[in-house]
Order: C-alpha cells, then sequence, then structure tokens
C-alpha cells in the first residue's frame, strides 16, 4: 500500500509533476496556484530539474514553448488572468505541435475579478482561447486525488499526441486539503527525433514553427492538426456517473460544481427524485455521446457551473433538442449549496411538467 | 567549353567566358556550408542576409553546427531556420529571449542565440529581453537594427531615428511624442548580467569584418558560462528607407551613427576570461 498523505490540491500537482519527470517548470506567481511554484522552487532543485520564476505570464509559456521544442518535459500553471497572457503562446505550441502541461486555477472574473473558484474560463479553455484554430486536451479534477493523477495522464497525452494538455481546476480544489496517494507511474521513453537540440552531420536541420505562409501548406497543417483531434475525439474522451442506471434527470457538472452536485443528488434521491450525475473528465474532448444517449433515457438535464453558463453549450449541442437542458449557475465565486440546485432542479421540473 | 558555347544566345557569345582552371586557383572563399545553397527572401542589399552568413561563418569556422540552437524572430528574418543549416526554433514576436532561456537552461552544452528586429527585441520583446539579459542568461542575443518595422512595412520602430519618416511617422519622429530613439545596447549594457555588449554595422568591408570579429568573440564567450552577450549590428532597409543599398549604407555612416555609436560598449575584464575549462 502507498502512503496516504494530506495535502493541498496544488501542492500535490506540484509533487506529481516530480514524479512525473517534469524537467522543467517555468511559473508567474498568482493566486489561487502560487503554491505550485513556491513548492517546485523548492523541491526541484533537489532533483537536479530546471525551476524559473519568469518576468510574467507570456515569458512563462514561451520559455515553455522553447523547453518543448528542445524535447523537454514541461509544465507551468497559472490562474485566469494569467492564463489569458499566456493565450498568445499556447496558440504557438498548438500549431508547432509541441508537448505541454499548463494548469489553470480558475478563480472568477472577468478582469482581475476574485481569487475565489470560478469556472468562469469554461469557453477559454475548450474552444480555443488563442488565434487560430486549434485545440487542446483539457482535464477537469474534482478532487485532490485527481490534481496529481492527471499530471501523469496530462504528460502522457501530451506527449502522445503532440499537444498542450491543459488541466483545468479551480481555486478550491487547489487550495483544499484531501488525502492523495501518489500512485506507481513509470517516466515513458518517447520518440523526440524532431527537437532541436543540435544538429549532428547524421540528420538533417530540425526547426520548429507554426508558420505556414502559403495558404495550401497552411491548410494541409490545419487538416492534420483537424485529423489529430479527431483521433482525440475517438479516443480520449473521459467521464465518471453516478446513478445514471435509474436516473430520470440528469445533472451535467465538472471540477468542483461536479462534487456539490453529487451532494445534491443525494438530497433529491432522498426526496423520491431519480437524479443522475455525469461528471465529464474531459472538457475536450466532450463526452457528447455518451449525453446522447442518455437523453433517450432522461426527462431533463441540468448544467451546473460556476459561471453564466458556459458548458451548458455543449450539452444542448451534443443532446441536439432531443431532452430539455437547464441551467443553474452562481457566480464571482459564490458556491451554490446543494439545496439551492434541488429547488432550482425542482423548479424546471415544475416548468417542463406543466409546458 | 566547346559545347557550352553553341549554346549560349547571341548576345552572350561576345563575352567569352573565360575557360575555367579551378586547379590553378586556391580556394580563398566559400559559402559556409553551415549556410543552405537556397534563395533568400530578402530585398536587395539588406543586411539579413548578410548578417546571417557571418553568423554561420562562425558557426563552421568554431566547428560548433552540432551544438548550436538558434531562435528565429517575427519579423523580416521570420525564416532565417530556412537559411541556416542547425536546428532552430521560431518564436512569437518579440519572445525569442524567453524562448532561448528555457533552450539553454536545459542544454547548458549548447550555443544558443536569438535573432531579433528592432520591433521584435525593443517594442514587444523588451520585457523578456531586459529580463533574459538581467538574469544573465548564457545566451547570445544578435540584435538587428534597421530603424523600422521592415517586415510590416516601415512602421516607425522604438529605434526610428528623431525626424525619420516612416509610414506611421509621416511628418518625422516627433521626439516629444513618442519619445527618443531606445539605445538598446547602451540601455542593456547596464545591466548585471550583460557580458559583452557591442553596436556594429555591416555597411563596408570594414565594419563587416568587425562585426564578423565581435560575433566570434560573442560566440566564443558562451563556453565560460559568464551572461549574456549583446550584438546590436546596424542594419539597412532599403525597401523602406525608400533608398538604393549604396544610399542606405552612406545613411548608416553620415544619420545613424550619431544616435547609435558603433564600438564596444561592455567588455569582459581579463580575469573574466580566464581558464575557460574550470567554469561548468
Ligand atoms: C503579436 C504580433 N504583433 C504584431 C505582429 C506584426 N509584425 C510582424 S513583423 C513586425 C515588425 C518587425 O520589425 P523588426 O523586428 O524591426 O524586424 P524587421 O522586419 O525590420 O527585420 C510586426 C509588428 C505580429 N506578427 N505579432
Ligand atoms: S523590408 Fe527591409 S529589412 Fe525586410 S528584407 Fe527588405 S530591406 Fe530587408
Amino acid at each position: 500500500m502507498k502512503e496516504i498523505k494530506l495535502m493541498k490540491g496544488n501542492e500535490a500537482l506540484a509533487e506529481a509533476a516530480i514524479l512525473a519527470g517534469c524537467d522543467a517548470y517555468f511559473g508567474y506567481p498568482i493566486t489561487p496556484q502560487s503554491e505550485v511554484l513556491e513548492y517546485l522552487a523548492r523541491e526541484m532543485p533537489k532533483h537536479n530539474r530546471i525551476v524559473l520564476q519568469a518576468e510574467s505570464e507570456v515569458a512563462s509559456i514561451n520559455m515553455v514553448y522553447g523547453a518543448a521544442g528542445a524535447g523537454f518535459r514541461v509544465m507551468t500553471s497559472s490562474s485566469s488572468p494569467g492564463i489569458s497572457l499566456m493565450q498568445e503562446g499556447i496558440s504557438y505550441i498548438a500549431g508547432a505541435e509541441l508537448p505541454c502541461l499548463i494548469v489553470n486555477v480558475n478563480r472568477a472574473g472577468p478582469g482581475l475579478g476574485t481569487i475565489q473558484p470560478g469556472q468562469g474560463d469554461y469557453f477559454q479553455s475548450v474552444k480555443g482561447g488563442g488565434h487560430g484554430d486549434y485545440k487542446m486536451i483539457v482535464l477537469a479534477p474534482s478532487s485532490v486525488q485527481e490534481m496529481a493523477d492527471f499530471v501523469y495522464l496530462g504528460f502522457d497525452l501530451a506527449d502522445k499526441y503532440r499537444n498542450p494538455v491543459l488541466i483545468l481546476s479551480d481555486g478550491a480544489i487547489g487550495q483544499m486539503m484531501e488525502k492523495v496517494q501518489f500512485n506507481d507511474y513509470t517516466i515513458p521513453s518517447v520518440d523526440k527525433s524532431w527537437a532541436t537540440t543540435g544538429k549532428p552531420a547524421t540528420r538533417s536541420r530540425n526547426y520548429i514553427t507554426s508558420l505556414h505562409i502559403q495558404p495550401e501548406k497552411m491548410e494541409q497543417h490545419n487538416l492534420k492538426l483537424n485529423a489529430k483531434y479527431a483521433a482525440i475525439r475517438e479516443q480520449e474522451v473521459r467521464l465518471e456517473e453516478y446513478n445514471t442506471e435509474d436516473a430520470e434527470y440528469l445533472f451535467v457538472a465538472y471540477g468542483l460544481s461536479a462534487r456539490i452536485c453529487q451532494k445534491a443528488m443525494d438530497i433529491a434521491r432522498e426526496k423520491g427524485i431519480k437524479v443522475g450525475l455525469l461528471r465529464p473528465i474531459t472538457l475536450y474532448p466532450y463526452p457528447d455521446q455518451r449525453l446522447l444517449q442518455l437523453a433517450s433515457q432522461v426527462k431533463l438535464m441540468l448544467s451546473v457551473e460556476l459561471n453564466s453558463g458556459q458548458m451548458v453549450e455543449d450539452v444542448k449541442l451534443a443532446v441536439s433538442g432531443k431532452v430539455p437542458v437547464g441551467f443553474y449557475g452562481r457566480l464571482g465565486g459564490m458556491l451554490p449549496t446543494p439545496e439551492e440546485i434541488v429547488e432550482h432542479l425542482e423548479k424546471i421540473m415544475l416548468k417542463n411538467h406543466a409546458n | 567549353m566547346q559545347t557550352e558555347e553553341l549554346l549560349l544566345p547571341e548576345t552572350a557569345l561576345a563575352l567569352k567566358v573565360p575557360e575555367c582552371r579551378q586547379e590553378e586557383y586556391e580556394m580563398v572563399y566559400h559559402r559556409p556550408r553551415t549556410l543552405l545553397d537556397v534563395n533568400m527572401h530578402y530585398c536587395p542589399g539588406c543586411a539579413h542576409s548578410l548578417v546571417h552568413k557571418l553568423i554561420m561563418e562562425v558557426v563552421e569556422e568554431m566547428g560548433i553546427q552540432e551544438k548550436t540552437v538558434g531562435v528565429a524572430p517575427v519579423g523580416c528574418s521570420v525564416f532565417a531556420y530556412d537559411y541556416m543549416d542547425i536546428d532552430m526554433q521560431e518564436a512569437a514576436h518579440g519572445r525569442a529571449a524567453a524562448v532561448a532561456t528555457a533552450m539553454k537552461r536545459l542544454m547548458p552544452d549548447k550555443f544558443v542565440f536569438t535573432y531579433q528586429g528592432d520591433g521584435d527585441l525593443a517594442a514587444i520583446g523588451i520585457a523578456e529581453t531586459l529580463h533574459a539579459i538581467n538574469r544573465g542568461e548564457n545566451i547570445l542575443i544578435v540584435f538587428m537594427n534597421n530603424a523600422v518595422y521592415g517586415m510590416t512595412s516601415g512602421q516607425m520602430a522604438p529605434t526610428t531615428l528623431a525626424g525619420m519618416k516612416t509610414t506611421t511617422s509621416p511628418d518625422g519622429r516627433d521626439v516629444g511624442y513618442y519619445g527618443a530613439p531606445i539605445k538598446v545596447a547602451e540601455l542593456m549594457a547596464n545591466l548585471p548580467g550583460a557580458f559583452y555588449v557591442t553596436r556594429q554595422a555591416v555597411n563596408s568591408a570594414n565594419a563587416v569584418r568587425r562585426t564578423k570579429k565581435a560575433l566570434q568573440h560573442a560566440f566564443s564567450y558562451q563556453s565560460l558560462h559568464k551572461g549574456t552577450c549583446l550584438v546590436e549590428i546596424i542594419g539597412n532597409c532599403p525597401s523602406n528607407w525608400k533608398m538604393t543599398p549604396v544610399e542606405a549604407a552612406r545613411f548608416i555612416d553620415e544619420e545613424m551613427v550619431k544616435t547609435f555609436p558603433l564600438g564596444d560598449i561592455k567588455v569582459p575584464k581579463a580575469e573574466d576570461l580566464k581558464n575557460p575549462e574550470e567554469v561548468q
């Protein structure tokens, strides 16, 4: 049995990065994720790894780009306003097809907003965020254990697809303490013969770029990326279901909201309302196929989010009008209570019944 | 030779190509093997191609092709990786110094350099540049100062001379309104992490020789692991200066050097150059 530890989400993530063989971390402080940088600043040098506090998020993500291009396992983390600054670099990394891990411990906004948890960065994470036409694999942890587990998964997926992977967490998961176990993980050896490490006489030069000035070539590159994204949609959907076997109603929620929905589901079931919960683990690729299946089983879906309604659009898209989809959200770092969520469910149940 | 003459058009016949007797000549000059044998996209007379060649000559002469990694900018030289036969990474506009920072930290035994224009380095990327030099990143920054944004066709740069006309300063740069031209080399030389800072030009044979010397120094200092080398090179942009290459060369001597005087600004102390082997 592996030792069970009590740790903050951010620290569990940082420790997992070391165990996952992260060669370098570049970051800039921002609440509620500064512990990642602090932890790694303390621990990485002990493992002869590189850790550097950059002058900005713009610099951090470009350091990530340089390190990834040179073939190293590399990570950065930030929170909402910082991630906005990184979007330029993320677009370049996606365009140049480099693997890296990016962590967003989402706070509530817009603007400087507040340091409390939020899920307002859903669109930014799954619909692009930066310029152009690209996708990241987006993993949404809902526990401290998953903060650690998704680091291994994230690095592996990044290498497999040569694509940036985003862990979309939030201020509560980052800050809360829970028990965590660091599972065995073998750092895989990955072929990175494309990396810019200095050109030996035995091969032609490697260059890394996202520039394809001729439209024909750019289109070919876009099509190649699209084929990759299609493979990701095919193979990498991850989700968790609770009580869906007999569910007549379905909560759809990720991360912290899913945690709250679990409690709401129990309360509703005590009242005799058969509610299930679908928790997307990958926000991209989105579990739309499973939602479509459930659309022929349940009477109503309710998307619960810490924003003013972002993922709900993907739920609606997935079920294409086959079932009514409601939304409940709290904003500004306020969290809904489970009771509040059940109350809202009952309200829209009534409304749909009346129709 | 006979058959070839037959194939020449009539006008060319009069030129009488002398027979090539290569074995009687000593080869004194050749294209560096580190520079790819392809046509460059630069305008005629542009400094970029010349400086590419100088950098690649130094890399060839030092025998460090296998250990050199370059970072290309956004600007006219965005395609530098199409000409230099080394591993290279293309950076976002202005971010080359951050990209190079990570590369060098992770590959300390490699020779890492950035190649950047004045818009790239001194406008959008001045923070990345200044902080990389302040940290004393052990890289070489080759800074091409042609006082305009070349690629986007001649807008004002932070280095545009006072009174100089550009497409966005059509009446001449008003220093009271836009600020004075930034003297990058002097500014950066003040930072403790700067090891060697010099400003050179490539508008005459002598200037070219001095620039090459500067690049040789800068590359060789990298094995000392003692800080950043910045080689600012006054380039020309005949297209956007609306000058012939000859006029542009003269403009550098007569006008550019008044604002951007040539020469070394910060040189390593003698004791800093001792025992390179001892330094890890
Ligand atoms: C973020 C961003 N902003 C603006 C541009 C447009 N842009 C491309 S090159 C350039 C200026 C380059 O000028 P300089 O660095 O002086 O190089 P030169 O072309 O003169 O060699 C600009 C503004 C861009 N590509 N990216
Ligand atoms: S526009 Fe200017 S800097 Fe660009 S290639 Fe032409 S001459 Fe050179």
